[in-house]
């Protein structure tokens, strides 16, 4: 096994940020690497250097010519880094929506002016690179017709086809079901196996420790570890993740009292039937966590914006300590007692260029607290704030701060204190730890424990199997605009709700 | 050489670049004038002294800058919530319209009675014609950028044929202007035998009531938290359109005061040239003040000082008054250059090693 790849005292600096600090990396030929850190700890910044979207600060990157010998890779250049063999799958699929998949994966390939395409050699040469990994996709369909998993294998064909020996795949099964991602993983394999490497990037544990040979870890920008998969184990990764003991929560046990939110048959019309709900009727009682599970766009946002008040139901009726809300609005909704943590925490739950304390009180507005007759009381305004800093633990540079230089666990954290600090009896949490390192997570975990312990119903919506197996006392799970109740716990049985296919 | 936002503004850049900015007009605006065949300190030192070389002079930018406040402050709150009015000049005209209808003694009231009304009138008659382009944003997403700008040539149009007809002075020997603003209804003047009158001291006491409005009270506090970030406001049960209609009619009224304080303050009849687009500078001057309202008062002086100067330095050097509106156009332009150079700095390093291509 040869080196195919070495990455050289790598570092990138963005602003007063050191993205990656000299990091090393070594591939071989037919290796599967993944590439483990918490979000922020620069992963996709060092393989945005590989693949030249980014111009490293200092350091340089070999790569293997198709000889194998080891040559020095021109940075920067995405078009150079693709020539020398390197294919990035980023997390965000790059596919035009109304091209078919063939148009998709050819893009760029062809000549510009040429009077008649050469589709088959391209068609044949595909369907070889298909029955070699296993990758199957309609090529006739257009792209924006097809499911996210298809959409996927589609992008990594699209590699595949300009010839690359090295794939780089970022976040591959953040998008995907358990069964879906556990076939892509297959494949990944099948194709190591006849030469390719691999680097992916995660912050799964269960995937690294089950489809990787190699692991590298890194924190904070820097490479705190390189380990070999089946000589470790989930604490050691996780202590060089965190550096340092992180305390999952522990759940109580609580009796769930009465029904705080109800929804009778329900039904909302969305742009597409993934933004829709039809016909649902669902119950959060109090000192209970109802989770959500689901692959995301199932109509978990038709369902979030439901309960923020953001939309109104065609028909049906939502209950909330058993009164009717009638055409809900966000202000109806918080004046119900509703706490809503929003999916999109930077664009929905704070105004970034106002200061921390003003993002505090804006969902109370008219609460005499806070105001005398629509004159803000700013000297108070500012000394709650800063307890509710304390409290929360929010770190960042003060109440007088714009809300956008704080990171997104001190924004999540603030967003905690502005719901939590009005005892709400529901709470929404709409994928309450997402983007978040593993501290300010726990924290999130612990503060819904606490409030279902102090009586709340809490609807938690998450893409995230895990949380919300962790979490719930029951479990809904979203497919197509339907929730269907989980009876089993079982991760099998949920992820073929998941996808739709159980009976 | 790479551009990067910077992470954290001081208070002195963000005072600091307009000025500089400004500065750096005058500068650039050497070269044209040098090309105009003009000795550059000289023209300089005309402009200086046609401003603040004589009390008169000084009241007279003064008076230029009075209609601009307003307009600066209209366009300034507007922008605030992101409500794009460029309207400001047929708000205006509206304004100007109202307090004439009013005023030429169609309604009989007593003297210190009718100025507050002809004032309230003016106000209104803006509100409403800034409120309708907002309903048609609200209600059916029309641009409102397109609406307001359009209606600017709707309104002076209709201005003209008011002038032609129903509103026409049959003491006017026969030009298109209205009758005039009965005298005990005109605002009264600040200095004797100048023109500055009190339509400055409104301005200014508009100045510090937007300031306030905005920087103090729940009403600013859902103004800002709208245009900075609609989505979110939503999210938090802000009535985003509400709040929307609020500024439409306040930022409308100011339009409509400016209107009100020209006709009533200083020519005291209406004409289809009352405002050499002072609407459409007032949009200069709410960039240039960097949409504060009270940086909207200097800002206005500043763009009045280079008008009035500018007019005594080619009245005295022979070149073109036109020289004017350059100085204007290099100081928004160098202004909104300053502007993203406070928001991002440039960082000069050569290309990295490694990169041999």
């Amino acid at each position: 096994m040869g080196k195919v790849l070495a990455l050289k005292g790598l570092s990138k600096r963005f602003g007063s940020v050191q993205a990656n600090e000299a990091i090393d990396l070594d591939l071989n030929k037919g290796e599967v690497l993944a590439l483990l850190g918490e979000n922020g700890s620069g992963k996709t910044t060092l393989m945005n250097m590989l693949f030249g979207h980014y111009l490293p600060d200092t350091g340089s990157i070999d790569v293997a010519d198709r000889q194998g010998s080891l040559q020095p890779l021109t940075l920067g250049h995405p078009q150079i880094s693709l020539t020398k063999g390197i294919g990035m799958v980023h997390q965000h699929f790059t596919l035009a929506e109304n091209l078919n998949a063939l148009d998709n994966i050819v893009l760029g390939t062809e000549p510009l002016i040429s009077f008649k395409r050469n589709t088959g050699s391209a068609l044949k040469k595909l369907e070889k690179i298909m029955h070699e990994t296993g990758l199957f996709a309609p090529l006739d369909v257009s792209v924006g017709k097809l499911s996210v998993g298809e959409r996927q294998r589609i992008e990594i064909l699209k590699a595949l086809y300009r010839d690359v020996r090295i794939l780089v795949l970022d976040e591959p099964t953040a998008v995907l079901t358990p069964q879906e991602a556990d076939d892509l993983f297959d494949n990944i394999n099948t194709m190591a196996k006849s030469g390719l490497s691999v680097i992916f990037i995660s912050h799964k544990l269960r995937e690294v420790l089950s489809f990787s040979q190699r692991i590298v870890v890194l924190r904070q920008g820097k490479k705190v570890g390189e380990l070999v998969t089946n000589k470790t184990n989930e604490s050691e990764i996780a202590h060089l993740m965190v550096g340092g003991g992180v305390k999952s929560a522990e759940r109580e046990t609580c009796t769930p009292g009465k029904a705080v939110l109800q929804l009778n048959q329900v039904s909302i019309t969305g742009r597409s039937k993934r933004d829709s709900l039809f016909d649902q009727s669902l119950e959060a009682r109090a000192h209970e966590i109802l989770g959500i599970a689901g692959v995301s766009g199932n109509g978990q946002a038709a369902l979030a914006s439901l309960i923020a008040g953001l939309e109104v139901p065609e028909n049906g009726s939502i209950l909330i300590d058993s009164s009717e809300i009638e055409k809900p609005t966000p202000k109806k909704m918080i004046g119900a007692g509703v706490g809503r943590i929003p999916e999109d925490r930077h664009h929905e739950g704070i105004i970034g260029t106002m200061n921390l304390a003003d993002n505090l009180i804006i969902e109370k507005l008219d609460d005499q607290e806070i105001q005398n007759f629509g004159i803000l009381k700013r000297s108070k305004i500012k000394t709650n704030a800063a307890h509710l800093c304390k409290s929360y633990d929010v770190r960042g540079p003060g109440v007088d701060a714009e809300a956008r230089l704080f990171s997104g666990g001190n924004i999540q954290k603030m967003i905690l204190a502005r719901v939590f600090e009005q005892n709400p009896k529901l709470i929404l949490a709409n994928q309450p730890t997402r983007g978040l390192d593993m501290g300010a997570s726990a924290e999130v975990r612990r503060r819904l424990l606490d409030a279902r312990k102090n009586g709340a119903a809490i609807l938690l919506i998450s893409e995230d199997l895990d949380e919300v197996l962790a979490l719930s006392d029951r479990i809904l799970v979203m497919h197509d605009g339907n929730l269907i109740p989980a009876e089993t716990r079982d991760r099998a049985q949920i992820g073929l709700l998941m996808a739709g296919t159980a009976a | 050489m790479r551009i990067e936002p910077r992470s954290k503004v001081s208070k002195t850049l963000i005072i600091s670049v307009p000025i500089l900015s400004s500065f750096a007009a005058l500068l650039i605006a050497a070269i044209p004038i040098s090309f105009a065949g003009a000795n550059i300190l000289q023209a300089y030192q005309e402009m200086f002294f046609g401003v603040f070389g004589s009390v008169f002079s000084f009241s007279e930018m003064l008076t230029r800058a009075t209609p601009l406040i307003f307009t600066g402050l209209a366009a300034a709150l507007a922008f605030r919530a992101r409500l794009w009015n460029i309207g400001a000049e047929g708000q205006l005209y509206l304004g100007a319209l109202l307090s004439v209808v009013v005023g030429t003694g169609y309604f009989d009231l007593p003297p210190l009675l009718l100025t507050p009304v002809i004032i309230l009138c003016g106000a209104m008659a803006g509100a409403v014609g800034m409120a309708v382009p907002t309903f048609l944003k609200v209600r059916f997403g029309a641009d409102e950028v397109v609406t307001t700008l359009l209606l600017n040539f709707v309104i002076l149009i209709f201005i003209q044929m008011m002038l032609e007809g129903a509103l026409k002075d049959p003491m006017g020997l026969g030009w298109p202007q209205s009758s005039p603003i009965v005298e005990e209804a005109m605002l009264p003047k600040l200095l004797p035998r100048m023109r500055v009158h009190s339509g400055l001291i409104l301005a200014i006491v508009c100045a510090v009531v937007v300031h306030f409005m905005l920087s103090r009270t729940v009403w600013g506090f859902r103004v800002r938290a709208v245009g900075e970030n609609a989505v979110a406001a939503k999210y938090a049960g802000i009535p985003v359109h509400r709040s929307l209609f609020m500024v439409a009619i306040f930022s409308g009224a100011l339009a409509g005061l400016a209107g009100v304080s020209e006709v009533a303050g200083l020519k005291g009849y209406l004409t289809a040239d009352l405002s050499p687009g002072f609407g459409y500078t007032g949009i200069v001057v709410a960039m240039l003040a960097g949409l504060s309202p009270l940086g909207v008062v200097l800002a206005a002086i500043f763009i009045a000082s280079v008008f009035v100067g500018a007019d005594s330095m080619s009245r005295a050097m022979g070149v073109s008054s036109y020289l004017a509106d350059l100085v204007v156009a290099l100081s928004l332009l160098s202004v909104l250059v300053g502007g993203f150079a406070t928001r991002f700095r440039i960082v000069w390093s050569k290309r990295q090693p490694g990169d041999n291509g």
